[in-house]
């Protein structure tokens, strides 16, 4: 038979996740700290607005582009929390998950051979997207002692004239780092320079504990360059109603939308109609999130601290992202160890990039409870390795 | 910070104060004397157990009792409800707008001891005019804890 496969899928690298996630499968007793996704359940508001549009028999399509309420909450809210405004009617598109709005923008941004400037560590999916949409990705890896941002002369160092495009995604999965607004100035002014494109990924913008959010977007000059990816699965506990949307200047949205068309016809409607209740009524839901992320954060780093464990402050999503080089092993072999001698899961740095190479990603996502247990046992891990160490 | 470590000790009262301290970025005997001075102003007044007696052998009874008084001249509800509260197996005493004016809750170990005391003490004083009995028969939720389910975490052990 011939071969039914198209190559660039199957030389796309499986998710570094999936040997965990054997291993994790055969532990039933195994606690983790590796999910990607609140705690929280949907509040219950929001919840119930998705039963009454189910009850009200609300199962049909929506426009391509979602609700247009939906959308017009969108406007307000972005409008509310980033003071810049996306017209409902042609600059917002509903996309399953923030995961859709990142595949479709790739896939109507890039012609062959053009490159994505890709910061690692972060999100696993820009690479493999972008290699999917023909384009070339060009990774810039991430430096610790920056806390994980993004400099303007690593910037600079990676465009060539085949740039097309910059993820950038702050707050970051798997760093926590946050880029605040000089550091977005700064790296804004080569993005005009060269005239190239961001892809603003924002999907934990709600989880900024150092100030609120700022989106590139609404720096001078940069909305008309910028989608701007955002959704309701960090921020609002959303993660299984599979909704998130897009926004941006009308020519690309416009090409978006018709993809998003013939691929998806439209994102679930009763997600839409949850949506709206959520961003109607739900400030207050993500504020008390929020909080309770960040004491937990403030708990975590100082235990990290009290373990003698080198770790940057985190200011953003729900992850910290501590160094284990001390121990002189891959972030593979710690993670591995650590799972099989002390059952915790954790997921190794390099899952989310080469640059991720001795550190761990660990979520802040539990319960107080289980990350006392959690770091309790990862207390005595580095205390038996710290002793291993010492008689070699 | 007053209103974060209220919000807190109100669902975990058992909270280790070091730990609370760390966790909303404060020193450790901040907390504490933001707490102890809570305490001398009423704010806090008290750290119960919740406990959900079905589970035990311990039979217990509760009930809710709405009351209509007459007011007092001067005293208002004050003294009629103080009258009330006073007995130990009373819970709680509300004083409501509606169509009656006391909500009392009250704990006895028998449904006959629970009407006992509706019929021998409450019903008996003077300003009481009419009392409705209803008898708790499952809870369900208490204190913002839901007694009826455990909610396991069903989440993927490992999603990027
Ligand atoms: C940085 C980032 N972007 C996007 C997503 C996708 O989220 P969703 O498709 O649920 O909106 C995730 C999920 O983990 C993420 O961490």
């Amino acid at each position: 038979m011939r071969n039914p496969l198209n190559d660039k899928i199957v030389n796309v690298k499986p998710s570094g996740i999936r040997k965990f996630f054997d291993i994790v499968s055969e532990m039933p007793d195994a606690i983790s700290l590796g999910v990607g996704e609140p705690d929280f359940d949907t509040p219950w508001h929001v919840r119930d607005e998705g039963i009454f549009s189910l009850e009200k028999g609300k199962t049909f399509y929506t426009s391509n582009a979602g609700l247009m309420g939906l959308r017009q909450e969108i406007s307000a809210y972005i409008n509310r929390r980033q003071g810049i405004t996306y017209d409902p009617a042609k600059e917002i598109l509903v996309t399953v998950g923030g995961s859709e709005a990142i595949d479709v923008a790739l896939r109507c941004m890039l012609n062959p051979g053009e490159e994505v400037i890709i910061p690692q560590p972060c999100y696993v999916s820009y690479e493999p997207c972008a290699v999917m949409a023909d384009g070339v990705p060009v990774i810039i890896d991430l430096k610790h002692e920056n806390d994980f941002r993004l400099t303007p002369e690593e910037l600079e160092a990676a465009i060539t004239d085949k740039t097309k495009v910059l993820v950038l995604a702050f707050p970051n999965n798997p760093t926590g780092a946050i880029m605040e607004r000089k550091d977005l100035e700064a790296i804004a002014e080569v993005i005009i320079k060269h005239d190239i494109y961001v892809i603003s990924d924002e999907i934990y913008s709600e989880l900024s504990y150092h100030g609120d959010h700022v989106s590139i977007a609404t720096l001078p000059g940069m909305k008309e360059r910028t989608i701007m990816i955002n959704g309701f699965s960090k921020s609002y506990a959303m993660t299984g109603w599979r909704l998130g949307y897009a926004c941006g200047p009308e020519v690309i949205l416009k090409q978006m939308i018709k993809l998003h068309q013939f691929a998806i016809m439209c994102a679930p409607t009763t997600s839409q109609y949850a949506a709206i209740e959520a961003l109607r009524n739900g400030d207050e839901d993500v504020a008390a999130m929020r909080e309770s992320y960040n004491e937990r954060r403030r708990y975590l780093l100082h235990v990290f601290r009290e373990m003698g464990l080198e770790c940057f402050e985190p200011f953003g999503a729900f992850y910290v992202f501590p160094c284990i080089k001390e121990f002189g092993m891959t972030s593979d072999e710690f993670a591995i160890r650590f799972l099989e001698e002390e059952k915790v899961a954790v997921v190794p740095g390099t899952a989310f990039g080469d640059s991720g190479e001795g550190f761990l990603r660990i979520s802040y996502a539990y319960s107080l409870d289980n990350l006392k247990e959690a770091l309790g046992r990862m207390k005595r891990f580095i205390t038996r390795l710290r002793e291993e160490k010492d008689k070699n | 910070m007053r209103e974060r470590i209220l919000t807190i000790i109100e669902k975990d009262s058992r909270i280790d104060l070091k730990e609370l301290a760390v966790m909303l970025g404060k020193e450790e005997i901040d907390v504490v004397n933001e707490i102890a001075a809570m305490e001398k102003e009423g704010i806090i007044c008290g750290y119960h157990t919740l406990i959900d007696w079905e589970k035990t052998s311990i039979e217990k009874v509760s009930a809710l009792i709405e009351v209509r008084v007459t007011p007092q001249r001067g005293q208002g509800f004050d003294n009629i409800a103080e009258r009330i509260y006073n007995y130990p197996e009373v819970n709680s005493v509300y004083l409501i707008s509606g169509a009656y004016d006391l909500l009392v809750t009250l704990e006895g170990k028998s449904l006959k001891e629970v009407s006992n005391f509706v019929s021998d003490k409450l019903s008996t004083l003077d300003t009481v005019l009419s009392t409705a009995t209803h008898f708790i028969l499952k809870k369900y939720k208490d204190h913002g804890t839901v007694l009826t389910q455990k909610n396991l975490d069903e989440r993927l052990k490992f999603t990027p």
